[in-house]
Order: structure tokens, then C-alpha cells, then sequence
């Protein structure tokens, strides 16, 4: 009951008065639409509580047992107790514990600066590497499929920068359609558009669906594995 | 028996890769080599969208970001934080993502610096110009709490401070009280959320400036949902130069003679850098980014060649 049929019982309420109140955005339905919202952002700060506790406990279990790698959670448990004690206790703020967070000076903001910015934006440099390896080894004109791709890439790389707009500057105005800067333009805005919609429309349908039969409870996966 | 150059180019090892990206992205930033923006329709509408509200217009800016894609999207963040300042809206900075906190009070900062630069004498204030109302968790939840009623969500600014203190929240009561909303995304929740559960069921006008990666799914949205969307960093470059050319290019002439250090068009740029700590971020930035895509295109070419040249090749190799 308590494991089942509660959880089910919530599930069907909330989804349907959620889908009503989003036709009849009127007492009861749309204040209970917007009361549910509260109640979901409110529940969804515990999820820092519940992400917290997974990371300690699952790095933990791995340096107790010295899983290879092992040397890499400590760094990690480390990096976050550090940044929480900092944080939590606003150590170094001008303004003491009254003071923002985030303000300048204080320790928590000082990794947030100098360890954490720049860490973020090296890990998110090193796509550049591997896109260029991976266009290297990947973007081969094998088919017609992949010619498609490879030429639509081209346009896109030329078309995002200055040099495929110089390329074609010789290009007369009748045919201005021709350069590259409008080719690029054209990819995104008329097969790109097509194929977003097309995949939006399939998704939307996919989510209805799915949400249908979780609240009618055909589908009791989130209940866990012994729903059945 | 040792390779022949076709074959050594064929099997190259991908660190040569490496390290001819790190130099085409290094060397420009080095030797600070810029190309020309020309601004497209879609970033004149955003340009103009902003432009067009009249003074004191209340300016909702979402910075959903974090330092991973800061470096694309820091640039149109400022340019816009920028504009609405110049243009005297009232800018209303808050956060879907955790870190985007740090970053508009980074952003926000940032351009209050240049504008009183540019034009001594201005106050910009806490409460009456700007207000950082912080991040709140909950993703698209939080749009559509605020779609509705604000202050249940946000009852305080990021210091705490009550809304019904702060003067510029007086008659802020939901996201219809905006003219305006921008939202610097970088994912979900992000643009896409806004349109979904914000800007549309409010009728309020949405610009979007999103990473290069995400502006294609957004592309669906414009121009009846969106105005328009500025992609990565070349869409910030262009708003960019745009700004310039419109707006901060008389200004900039003026405070420098002010200053007694008159500029010429050539090095107008290099001289406000100097003086009044002007920067085109996105423009400077669109340089290594130029250099790295005319290395992988000169990569690309260079596989296809060897693999045609395999083929044949091999086909060679079975009619014998």
C-alpha cells in the first residue's frame, strides 16, 4: 500500500490536475497548478541534500575499498568539503556571516574564481581538441549520407567565420543566395529548422505518451524494482 | 620500411592535431588578430528589440550559465547587460543555474565600470537600475512560478533584502510586468524552458543567446516566439560590433577627446581599451575561433583526400 499505491495515488492527482489547470487556468485548478509548482521547487533543493550524500557516499565506499583510481575521490571529497566548509561558514567574507555568499574576497568566492572558473573552462576547452581529431578521422565522404553531412558541415564551419563571407564576395548580388554566409544560413534555417520540428513534434508525442501512462499507472518503473 | 609522406599524413598521430589547434587558437590571441563582424538580420532584431523599448523599461535578464561555457557567452551577456544600461532600462538579473548567480553579479559589474567611464557623472544604483534577484532551484519550475507570482519565489534579493524594499520592485508582480526577457542559456533549463513556460503564456517578448551547440533547437522558436537568438560567439560578436557601430561609437569619440586623447576610426577600438577599458570580447575571441575552423576544414579536406586516395587503391588492387 505505503510503497505502491500511495506513490500512485500522488502520481494521478498531481499529473491530472497539472494537465487541467493548464486548460482551466482557474481557482481551484490554477492556483493548485501553481501550488504543485512551489511544492516541486521546494522539493527539489533536497535534491543538492540527496546529490551530496550520493557523491560522499559513492566515493567514499571507493577509497575504503581502494578501488583503482581511488587517489581521484580523495581529491573530489576533498574539493567538496573544503568548498562547503568555505561556504557554509562564509569564511573570509567582509561581511561576516550576514554577508552574500558569493561576495568578493571570501574564500568560497575565491575558488569559485581562481580554481573553479578556469578548471571548468579547460574541460570545456578540450572539445576543440577532440572535435578536430574526431573531424579528421570521421567526416568522410563514404555515401550519400555522409557526403550530405560533410558538405553541410563545411558550409556551417566556412559560414560561421569571416573567410566564408571573403570567399564569395565576388559572387554577384543576383546571386547573392550562393555565398557562403547565406548557404550556411540556408542549412540552418530550412533542413536544420525541418529536422528540429520534425524531432520536437516526435518528442513531444513521446512525452505525452509517457506521461499518460504514468499517471494512469501503466508505467511503475520510478516505483522501484519491486513495483510489480 | 619506413612511411612515405601519403602515409604518414594518412596515420598521423592525432597529438600533431593537438597541437596545431592549440597553436591556431594561441597565436591569434598573441598577436590579437581581429576580422570584421557584418551583423545579421537576426541579431539587428534582437539589437533593435532592445533599443526600441523607451527608457526605464524593465529588463528581466536570466544568466543560466556556468563557468564551462562562460567563455562564450560571458561576451553577449555584457553586451546586453551593456545596451539596457546605455538605453537607461531597469535590469532584473536572476538565475535558473546554480552558478549564473556569480556570474551576472560578475557581468553586471563589469558594465557598470565601462558605463561610468564612458559617461562620468552617471549613477548606476542598487534597488533603482539594477536588482540581483539570484538563483532559485526547481529548473522550469521556477518559470512557472514567477509566469504567475514572483514573490513566492523571490521574496528577497541576493542580500536578503525584502522586495518590497527595493524600489524597483514596486509593481513587479509576475513576468507579465516585464517588457522585456533575456535569456543567457547554456542548457537546460534554459531558452528553450522560457519560451515553453514564460515568455508565451506571459506575451512577453524573448531574445535568447545561447551556446553555438544549443541555438539550432532554439531556431523552431523564431521569430513568433523568439526575436531572435544570438548563437555562440559569433552571434555576440556580431551584437557586438553592432553596438558599436550605433551606439558606443560617438560616445567613445566624445569621452576620449574629453580625455585629451582624440582616436581616429582605426584605432578607436585600441585607444577606448586603453583609456575607458573597452573590450569586444566576442570579437577578439572570434579570432582563434576563425584560425581552429580553418584548421579542422583544412583537416577534413585532408582526410577525404586520403581516403579517395585509398580507395582507388585498394580497388587497384582487386582488378589486378
Amino acid at each position: 500500500m505505503l510503497r505502491r499505491t500511495i506513490p500512485m495515488i500522488i502520481t494521478f492527482v498531481v499529473g491530472a490536475v497539472l494537465v487541467v489547470s493548464f486548460f482551466i487556468p482557474h481557482r481551484p485548478f490554477g492556483q493548485l497548478g501553481e501550488d504543485f509548482s512551489v511544492f516541486f521547487d521546494i522539493i527539489s533543493v533536497f535534491a543538492f541534500v540527496l546529490g551530496g550524500g550520493n557523491l560522499v557516499w559513492i566515493h567514499g565506499d571507493k577509497i575504503s575499498k581502494r578501488r583503482p583510481g581511488w587517489g581521484y575521490s580523495v581529491v573530489c571529497l576533498l574539493g567538496f568539503f573544503v568548498t562547503l566548509v568555505m561556504g557554509l561558514l562564509k569564511l573570509g567574507n567582509p561581511w561576516g556571516i550576514q554577508g552574500d555568499v558569493t561576495e568578493a574576497g571570501s574564500m568560497f568566492n575565491s575558488i569559485y574564481e581562481f580554481v573553479f572558473t578556469p578548471l571548468s573552462s579547460t574541460m570545456f576547452a578540450l572539445l576543440a581538441f577532440y572535435v578536430a581529431s574526431a573531424s579528421y578521422r570521421a567526416f568522410r565522404a563514404k555515401n550519400i549520407e555522409a557526403t550530405i553531412l560533410l558538405v553541410a558541415a563545411f558550409l556551417i564551419l566556412l559560414g560561421r567565420t569571416f573567410v566564408g563571407a571573403l570567399l564569395t564576395v565576388w559572387v554577384p548580388d543576383s546571386l547573392a543566395f550562393l555565398r557562403v554566409p547565406n548557404l550556411a544560413n540556408w542549412v540552418m534555417m530550412t533542413p536544420n529548422l525541418s529536422g528540429q520540428r520534425a524531432l520536437m513534434i516526435g518528442i513531444s508525442l513521446g512525452i505525452i505518451s509517457t506521461s499518460l501512462k504514468l499517471i494512469l499507472g501503466i508505467e511503475r518503473n520510478y516505483l522501484g524494482a519491486d513495483s510489480e | 620500411m619506413a612511411k612515405g609522406w601519403y602515409e604518414r599524413i594518412r596515420d598521423i598521430d592525432r597529438r600533431w592535431i593537438f597541437l596545431l589547434i592549440a597553436l591556431a587558437v594561441v597565436l591569434p590571441l598573441l598577436f590579437e588578430m581581429y576580422f570584421p563582424e557584418i551583423p545579421t538580420p537576426m541579431v539587428k532584431q534582437v539589437y533593435d528589440q532592445i533599443e526600441n523599448l523607451p527608457a526605464g523599461s524593465r529588463v528581466l535578464i536570466d544568466f543560466s550559465y556556468d563557468p564551462a561555457s562562460m567563455p562564450e557567452l560571458q561576451p553577449m551577456a555584457i553586451a546586453w547587460v551593456r545596451h539596457c544600461f546605455l538605453k537607461r532600462h531597469r535590469i532584473y538579473a536572476m538565475a535558473l543555474w546554480p552558478l549564473g548567480q556569480q556570474l551576472a553579479v560578475e557581468t553586471i559589474n563589469r558594465a557598470i565600470d565601462f558605463v561610468k567611464k564612458i559617461e562620468p557623472g552617471r549613477e548606476i544604483i542598487y534597488g533603482t537600475d539594477f536588482v540581483n534577484l539570484g538563483y532559485k532551484s526547481g529548473q522550469q519550475g521556477v518559470i512557472k512560478v514567477v509566469l504567475t507570482n514572483l514573490e513566492t519565489l523571490y521574496s528577497t534579493d541576493i542580500n536578503g533584502t525584502h522586495i518590497s524594499k527595493i524600489p524597483m520592485m514596486a509593481g513587479v508582480v509576475n513576468l507579465k510586468s516585464f517588457d522585456l526577457i533575456v535569456s543567457v542559456s547554456a542548457g537546460l533549463p534554459g531558452s528553450k524552458e522560457w519560451v515553453q513556460f514564460g515568455s508565451d503564456p506571459a506575451h512577453v517578448p524573448l531574445v535568447s543567446g545561447s551556446t553555438a551547440v544549443q541555438a539550432p533547437l532554439l531556431y523552431p522558436y523564431y521569430p513568433r516566439q523568439l526575436v531572435g537568438v544570438l548563437g555562440g560567439l559569433k552571434g555576440a560578436a556580431e551584437y557586438e560590433q553592432l553596438l558599436f557601430e550605433r551606439k558606443l561609437k560617438p560616445l567613445l569619440e566624445k569621452r576620449l577627446a574629453e580625455l585629451g586623447h582624440p582616436a581616429g576610426a582605426e584605432d578607436l577600438v585600441a585607444q577606448a581599451g586603453q583609456y575607458l577599458g573597452y573590450s569586444q570580447l566576442g570579437i577578439k575571441r572570434m579570432g582563434p575561433q576563425t584560425i581552429a575552423h580553418l584548421v579542422i576544414i583544412a583537416f577534413i579536406i585532408i582526410g577525404n583526400i586520403t581516403y579517395f586516395i585509398d580507395r582507388r587503391r585498394a580497388r587497384g588492387r582487386k582488378t589486378r
